[in-house]
């Protein structure tokens, strides 16, 4: 059937004939529905995780460490508080826009483009897990320890170093990934089929990677 | 541009050609569904062995001096974990769902061919962590299979050092197979599908198996979250699921963890996981069943609509395996509501089980004999659960043997049932021969009585209050000594069980080389996979041309045709008529 013809149906119709169709439920590519539902699938996983956070922080025994002290940074002889996180948000939150940007070039085939964009992403990524192995450093040489935390309750730590390494992994795989798929489009793999719904999916992993973070960021130093 | 059905555009398939790449490190869904079907039957029987332990200790207490308590407590764990995980999903989802998605929905292979190899490869490696675990000092975790902290990593538990830490590395482990396995399933039933076939048309062994695979994608997460806290409890000394202790005699370094949250996190994942296999089973048995009594599963819509709501309804019931565990009663309410809100789509499967047997011409198969049997335990098991699911009824019976008897008669023996309805209503496909059916009909009686004998008894057990997980009552007031009679008599009906599971494995082996060559369709069934251009099916499965499907697959009795059924696959003009009965009018989508 034409695009022709199923404009001509009215739209209710067309998204019932897509639901019961005999092929497909929408013209999703194989690679981009399977990205979707894995990202459903490790939402649960972020989800328990957070749960979890919630529930130990209300089942300690001891305070809750203040995140606005504990993530404080000393800079040009002044306490600014949760000053590298913010950075470290901003830097994640930049690096969605430039994927997007470079999915929007693999709309016109733009190689070049496109392998510079997901690089810049890559980079963004990059320096996100530098500066957050820079805060590990910070708290582990004040103490805190899995096991132990100066500032209050154990689980702190635990949680904290649990969550955000969880989340350091994803971003990590994420670089590599966009590594990759940015030295593949480069050389030109992607034109021999035309088909370059791989940046679009990379860009699916990469976007849900920024979108978790939010929730760590608000859940962990904003609570 | 124009618009190109995926299933008709050019198909790339990998094209094997050593040995190595067809049978070994094989991308064909089928091949991978047989590595899948066996290795979960050998450490199913393995489980199975523990068991027969097991009976023995619980039957003949101070007889078997090379059972000790600890051996008897890692029995029980190992024998739940196996049974569960390794046996039941993974030959539901990993076996059948391999086998029989893209055969049912027309598909050359899964749409992820690659990823479904590594699936079955982590399996494996899920398994052999498991097994190491055997040969670790101080063997494999004893903490019962709900692996509940803080005890399951505390000193004075068997297996607190090494053999809980493999268990929850396998699970993780698996977690990951299943996911690379899942996302593939759930893409080639959304996506790969043939002309015709429409969501409503499919079999619903797929959407048993579609659904359930959904569920898994969702709630294992939160056993793989808990196990990796379960880890750091253990390796770092964190204190999320560890209160303050004192055990044996120190006071452990750990404050202000939630045990709690643990049970939360493992029946978030463990009550879907019921479902993860008796979903599949539920989609199987009404294939099984319908063709077998010659006519159209009763309510075919209606099933569909059923599986999908208990699927949705498992995510929200979890907390009634946590009654006694210390909840608000609020909580308990509502958990008790939900869980009785199940029986409701259930109890519509079982009608429309029993209904599609009304009137049907049965032929008493063996695959037939199986599935009728699996509604007999099936109600059973059922019926008890409505009786645990009320929180007042559950908290005396709880951690009695009316669990343990409710438990295998719903989840142990009923899925087991139809995995053997559907292994042998399926194996003259897989193999192209045909089991010996005496054989098959001893396998049946000897199986579907001796669970009888065995379960049976052991609701009187729980009424009188015998505690489950015991090593050995000893003298205790409120057991009469004809409950230690009646727990002799089960251990000989289980022992007799285990071993008459051999007489499958033997039909299964020695069919495969001396068995009759089987019919392409011995069954007379519709579905897609009876009508492939070879017999077992090869790689491809269609040769040159996709099947194309006019019609739902429960098209048996139709009135006029010359055979009684009707493929999926046949054009309606080409369905031959007996004389006189003129043309053949297609009804299915009525129903």
């Amino acid at each position: 059937m034409t695009e022709q013809a199923l404009n001509n149906q009215g739209h209710m119709q067309n998204i019932v004939d897509d639901w019961s169709n005999d092929k497909q439920a929408y013209h999703v590519p194989w690679g981009k529905l399977m990205m979707w539902i894995f990202l459903i699938s490790d939402t649960f996983i972020f989800s328990c995780f957070l749960v979890g956070y919630m529930n130990v922080r209300m089942s300690a025994t001891e305070p809750w460490p203040y995140p606005s002290e504990v993530f404080a940074l000393e800079l040009f002889g002044q306490n600014i508080p949760l000053i590298l996180i913010a950075i470290m948000t901003f830097i994640l939150i930049t690096s969605s826009g430039t994927m997007a940007l470079a999915v929007r070039y693999a709309h016109f085939r733009d190689r070049k483009k496109i392998a510079i964009l997901m690089l810049i992403t890559a980079l963004f990524g990059l320096s996100f897990v530098g500066m957050q192995a820079f805060e590990w450093t910070k708290l582990i040489s004040e103490g805190v320890r899995p096991w132990a935390n100066p500032f209050g309750a154990h689980q702190f730590g635990s949680i904290f170093f649990m969550v955000t390494g969880f989340h350091g992994l994803h971003v990590s795989i994420g670089v590599i990934y966009l590594s990759i798929v940015a030295f593949k489009v480069n050389r030109g793999d992607y034109d021999k089929k035309d088909n370059y719904e791989i940046v679009e999916i990379t860009g699916l992993y990469w976007h849900f990677v920024d979108l978790v973070w939010v929730f760590i960021f608000a859940f962990f130093y904003l609570w | 541009m124009t618009y190109i059905p995926i299933a008709d555009q050019p198909n790339e398939l990998h094209d094997p050609h050593t040995f190595i790449s067809k049978y070994v490190w094989s991308q064909d869904h089928k091949v991978i569904a047989i590595q899948y079907g066996s290795t979960a039957i050998f450490v199913g029987l393995i489980a199975l062995v523990l068991s027969a332990l097991m009976r023995l200790q619980l039957g003949y207490p101070d007889t078997f001096s090379f059972i000790d308590p600890a051996d008897y407590y890692q029995f029980v764990t190992m024998h739940g974990m196996i049974m569960v995980i390794y046996l039941l999903t993974a030959l539901f989802l990993g076996g059948f769902g391999n086998y029989l998605i893209p055969l049912q929905i027309g598909a050359r292979d899964m749409v992820f061919p690659y990823l479904n190899m590594l699936s079955y490869w982590f399996y494996l490696l899920s398994v052999i962590i498991l097994l190491a675990s055997f040969f670790v000092p101080g063997g494999p975790t004893g903490a019962g299979w709900t692996l509940y902290p803080p005890q399951a990593i505390l000193r004075g538990t068997p297996g607190a050092d090494m053999g809980i830490m493999l268990m929850l590395a396998s699970l993780a482990v698996f977690v990951v197979a299943f996911t690379m396995g899942g996302l593939n399933y759930v893409t080639t039933v959304l996506q790969a599908r043939t002309n015709g076939m429409t969501l409503m048309r499919m079999p619903l062994s797929v959407w048993g198996i579609f659904v359930a695979t959904i569920l898994g994608l969702f709630a294992f997460p939160a056993l793989f979250v808990s196990a990796i806290m379960m880890t750091f409890d253990k390796l770092l000394g964190t204190s999320f699921f560890m209160p303050a202790i004192q055990s044996l005699g120190e006071t452990l370094n750990t404050a202000g963890g939630s045990p709690v949250l643990f049970q939360h996190l493992f029946w978030f994942f463990g009550h879907p996981e019921v479902y993860i296999v008796a979903l599949p089973a539920f989609g199987l048995v009404s294939d099984v069943l319908s063709c077998h009594a010659r006519k159209n599963i009763f309510g075919y819509r209606l099933m569909v609509w059923a599986i999908i709501i208990i699927g949705a309804l498992s995510f929200i019931v979890w907390a009634h395996h946590m009654y006694v565990s210390g909840m608000n009663p609020y909580f308990g309410f509502f958990f008790a509501f939900t869980t009785l809100i199940i029986a409701v789509p259930t109890a519509i499967k079982v009608y429309n089980w029993v209904l599609t047997l009304w009137e049907g011409n049965i032929r008493l198969t063996v695959p037939m004999l199986f599935a009728i049997g699996f509604i007999f335990t099936f109600i059973h098991g059922g019926l008890t659960g409505i009786f645990l699911g009320n929180v007042t009824v559950d908290l005396p019976l709880s951690d009695t043997y009316f669990v343990v008897a409710h438990f295998h008669m719903v989840m142990g023996v009923s899925p087991v049932l139809v995995l053997y309805a559907a292994l042998y209503h399926w194996y003259p496909k897989i193999t192209g021969k045909m089991f010996n059916v005496t054989l098959g009909k001893i396998h049946f009686w000897a199986t579907f009585l001796g669970t009888y004998a065995i379960y049976l008894p052991m609701h009187y057990l729980g009424f009188l209050g015998v505690p489950r997980r015991y090593y050995a009552m000893g003298n205790t007031d409120f057991i009469p000594d004809s409950a230690q009679a009646l727990n002799a008599n089960i251990t000989q009906a289980a022992i007799f069980v285990g071993i008459m599971q051999l007489v499958f494995i033997f039909n299964v082996i020695w069919s495969l080389k001396y068995g009759k060559k089987s019919d392409p369709n011995p069954w007379d069934a519709t579905s897609l996979e009876w009508q492939t251009p070879d017999n077992p099916p090869v790689h491809g499965n269609w040769g040159e041309k996709l099947p194309v499907v006019y019609r739902w697959a429960y098209e048996y009795s139709v009135p006029g045709a010359k055979d009684d059924f009707v493929p999926q696959s046949i054009a309606p003009e080409d369905v031959e008529m007996l004389e006189g009965e003129g043309k053949y009018v297609d009804r299915s989508e009525e129903h």
